[in-house]
């Protein structure tokens, strides 16, 4: 797969290596999931400033006890924002319960700069929701059916038994904590961590949360209400659906973290080009 | 040199589109035909729904142990006219339902009649469209049996629900409520025309003295204090034209989700 090398250096010396790292369907399939989880985020956090509470069990409502809520009590002359989880409460005024909005305090869940509208419309929301959701499904099912017919998955995501040792994964666990990433032949591949966070995300953290949206639809527990028993109800399936993006958050922070510290200009020229610069030594493979 | 740039233009201009996307939201917003897109979801919602559910699947139905303690007032939690107040005065002794418009037999029945007709009682989920769910156990009687009595003529596609609430008060009336469904959702076994709930008439509150339970959709779909069902080939002369009260404030006709 090697397209490029550069200059005829001697045997023994570094050369620098164009190789073909991502596919344009890879590619495509990522840029379109950046831009439908960015929409979804932001519009679901609209949707959820609604009703800022999550419960568990199949009903919930404002005389239900709520595992998480964000609101603005206290004084009404000096009200503050708190977050309250399982009991216990913390201030968050300026970010979450209370923000500013057009320079006013405002009470409201998320902050404006977080939802998409910006400014309270619960419709404007579950429009931009709804269009993203099956862009995101649609986009989904392309790249999973590419990575079955093609091998994809199987050739660079799934990982090999050695690599799933114990001590193979503590040793890539200090070499990331050292920021020390794989270098060479080793760059061409995932390497084990990345697998199993890509396969999280892939086959875990994404279906859950298309099953566990679908799951809060009324029609779509009609047609399979299965989904119910699945989750254990409308409510814990909004409280899974809640949870299961501030994974995807967590990840994706993450993700960029890594992107950012393992060599941002090769690493973004991969995702959009589709070529990955690797320095090799010794003569030519 | 040359690379370095083009590699920079390419994530730059990556980068850029992103923010712009992000950002120019709000001034997408108000745009028509950004919505017009946006709205095309709600078209393949609905005819997908609608295949996987076939005609007959029912929402799912609970038992006694899961009804809510305590179920959440919403919308109007008492219309507010002169008219409202005299029926309720009256305990309903003088409200009728009528059920015209493209009908062979235009009806109408009095709260007792409803009664005395075979009714169904279903413990189900109201989910509203904010997000809460309330379980409530709801007696009525099918819309089904009433439509037929009816007759519906075949132009009609929709039936209208006319409610005595005003959500919003407006000169021109535009804040009166309605609902609208087809004829799939009209004839569903578990649509029901709702008298008592949890055993008990129905309050106030809860759209005394008749509410609609239309199941595989949301709450605002389940209109309360029905006075007139109208059977109609098109639900776009009546208000802002969406096909009921929120519909025309923006939210979706099928609300299946």
């Amino acid at each position: 797969m090697i397209e490029q090398t550069q200059g005829a250096q001697p045997a023994t010396r570094a050369r620098t290596v164009l190789i073909r790292r991502h596919s344009v369907i890879t590619r495509l399939t990522h840029w379109l999931n950046v831009l439908c989880l960015a929409v979804l985020l932001a519009s679901g956090l609209q949707i959820f400033n609604a009703y800022p509470r999550l419960h568990w069990g199949q009903y919930g409502a404002d005389a239900d006890p709520a595992i998480l809520e964000i609101s603005a009590r206290g004084d009404p002359g000096a009200p503050r924002g708190v977050v309250t989880v399982a009991g216990a409460s913390v201030d968050t005024t300026g970010v979450l319960g209370l923000s500013k909005a057009d320079g006013e305090w405002t009470p409201r869940a998320f902050p404006a700069w977080l939802t998409l509208p910006s400014y309270q419309d619960l419709a404007a929301g579950r429009r931009w929701h709804f269009f993203f959701a099956w862009a995101f499904v649609i986009n989904g099912l392309i790249y999973l059916g590419y990575g079955l017919l093609s091998g994809h998955l199987r050739r660079d995501l799934a990982p090999a038994a050695e690599e799933l040792a114990p001590r193979h994964l503590w040793r890539e666990i200090v070499d990331h904590a050292r920021l020390r990433f794989p270098s060479g032949d080793d760059a061409r591949r995932y390497n084990a961590l990345q697998k199993l966070a890509y396969v999280a995300v892939l086959a875990g953290l994404l279906p859950l949360m298309a099953l566990t949206g679908l799951t809060m639809s009324p029609g779509v527990d009609a047609a399979f209400p299965i989904l119910l028993d699945i989750f254990g109800g409308r409510q814990s399936a909004r409280t899974i659906h809640f949870v299961t993006a501030s994974l995807l958050v967590a990840f994706v922070l993450v993700h960029v973290a890594m992107v950012v510290l393992s060599g941002p200009w090769n690493n973004m020229r991969s995702m959009i080009t589709g070529r990955y610069a690797i320095r090799r030594k010794g003569p030519d493979a | 040199m040359i690379r370095l740039t083009r590699r920079r233009l390419l994530i730059g201009s990556g980068l850029g589109a992103g923010a712009l996307a992000l950002g120019g939201c709000d001034l997408l917003e108000p745009n028509d035909r950004t919505q017009a897109v946006l709205r095309s979801a709600e078209t393949l919602t609905m005819k997908v729904q609608r295949l996987l559910q076939g005609r007959g699947a029912l929402a799912r139905e609970y038992s006694e142990a899961d009804i809510s303690p305590t179920f959440r007032v919403n919308g109007t939690s008492a219309p507010d006219s002169d008219a409202y107040a005299r029926l309720l005065e009256g305990k309903f002794v003088d409200w009728r339902l009528r059920i015209d418009g493209l009908v062979e037999r235009p009806q109408a029945f009095s709260l007792a009649e409803l009664k005395a007709l075979p009714a169904r009682t279903q413990i189900t989920r109201h989910d509203c469209v904010e997000g809460w769910s309330a379980i409530g156990k709801w007696t009525g009687v099918p819309l089904a049996s009433l439509l037929t009595a009816a007759g519906i003529k075949p132009p009609a596609r929709y039936v209208v629900f006319h409610c005595a609430d005003e959500l919003e008060k407006t000169l021109d009336g535009s804040g009166r409520y309605y609902e609208s469904v087809d004829l799939i959702d009209a004839f569903h076994p578990q649509t029901i025309l709702a008298y008592a709930m949890n055993g008990q008439d129905l309050s106030v509150g809860h759209g005394a003295p008749l509410r609609l339970r239309v199941e595989r959709q949301l709450g605002y779909k389940q209109a309360k204090y029905l006075m007139r069902i109208e059977a109609v080939d098109s639900f776009a002369s009546f208000w802002g034209g969406g096909g009921g009260y929120w519909e025309d404030r923006g939210y979706e006709w099928y609300a299946g989700i």
